[in-house]
């Protein structure tokens, strides 16, 4: 957003670069920051449900744990493609 | 480092200069622990396998190995695949092993970069897993497997084509890349997390504000901590879920 503001006022080219790679950083910090918020809540249910499930039924314990890492590992892949997001826009 | 320096870059964090050779077949730092974490789990088992071959009851190092086994066995291969799946035990016990062993090498001192934090490691043990659980279906149903794995059972015709569409993307594309992802992006960012409060400890030092040393120091010494148990988790994680994605080309639906 910055960037086109500036470029709109004609700034010498160090400028622009710098105004790019300002936007840049902060888009980036954005990006991460809602990638986080779905798989945050999404592992939180996750937990939430596995000690509820553990706590009712003990003996299903290690089966409740597999599937709950499963579950973790499928969620977190979201998140974590917002860190790459954060990586290459960085 | 030295307080007035600013946070590293990126580039500085993950780029080790070549202690031989150039280009693409540059020799580093990551590719030194890449083969350690190969080297060390071999010497382990072939320690275990010789020293102690007739000893019913484990010592030393033959427990390491037995219970890394009966891990991989227990939690891994049991819950997932039933017994037709203990064939896959040395593929899922070595994949196990060159990752943990790999992973943990960033909170050892001397070492501190995760193997596994560059594209390279997790991009050949994804495409590994790929290539397994795609013969493993072919093996097992033919060229029919294709049509089997996208065609699930019990679809409308009219949501047919779009199913499949997605069936095929998240099956034979999206399934290596999100292994990929998940193992180097979790240890690349578990590295700049170490990082960033080493760097903060040692500003913090330099600077000479006692009263928040003691914070970061703990935060430092906690986070090394956590590390190591995301270590392992993505060890078993990459692991579990080669086996669900083998399983799956086995019963296809």
């Amino acid at each position: 957003m910055s960037s086109l503001v500036h470029l709109a006022q004609a700034l010498t080219p160090a400028e622009a670069t710098q105004a790019k790679e300002t936007s840049a950083a902060s888009g980036a910090g954005l990006a991460y920051g809602l990638a986080a918020i779905g798989p945050g809540i999404g592992i939180g249910i996750i937990f939430a449900s596995a000690i509820q499930a553990m706590a009712r039924q003990p003996e299903s314990a290690g089966q409740v744990q597999t599937t709950m890492f499963l579950g973790v590992a499928f969620t977190e892949a979201l998140a974590l493609i917002g860190f790459v997001v954060f990586i290459l826009l960085k | 480092m030295i307080a007035s320096e600013t946070f590293p870059r990126m580039n500085e964090l993950v780029l080790w200069p070549n202690w031989f050779g150039k280009d693409w077949y540059g020799f580093n730092k990551v590719a030194f622990l890449s083969f350690l974490a190969m080297l060390i789990p071999v010497l382990i088992f072939l320690a275990a396998g010789s020293k102690y071959r007739k000893s019913l009851v484990p010592r030393g190092v033959q427990n390491i190995a037995e219970s890394a086994v009966e891990m991989i066995e227990k939690q891994v291969i049991m819950p997932t695949m039933g017994a037709e799946g203990l064939n896959f035990l040395p593929l899922l016990l070595s994949m196990f092993l060159f990752i943990f062993v790999g992973n943990v090498f960033e909170i050892i001192p001397t070492a501190q970069f995760p193997a596994n934090a560059r594209m390279a490691n997790p991009v050949v043990l994804a495409a590994l897993a790929w290539l397994v659980f795609v013969g493993v279906g072919l093996r097992h149903h033919g060229p029919k497997y294709f049509w089997d794995a996208i065609n699930p059972p019990g679809v409308p015709l009219l949501l047919k084509p779009l199913v499949m569409f997605i069936e095929l993307i998240s099956i034979f594309i999206l399934r290596p890349f999100s292994l990929t992802i998940r193992l180097f992006a979790n240890m690349l960012a578990g590295h700049i997390l170490l990082v960033t409060f080493v760097f903060l400890t040692v500003s913090v030092f330099e600077v000479a504000l006692s009263w928040v040393l003691p914070f970061t120091f703990a935060g430092l010494v906690l986070f090394t901590g956590f590390e190591l148990l995301v270590a392992l988790l993505q060890a078993y994680v990459f692991t579990l879920l080669t086996a669900v994605y083998i399983s799956s080309s086995i019963h296809t639906h």
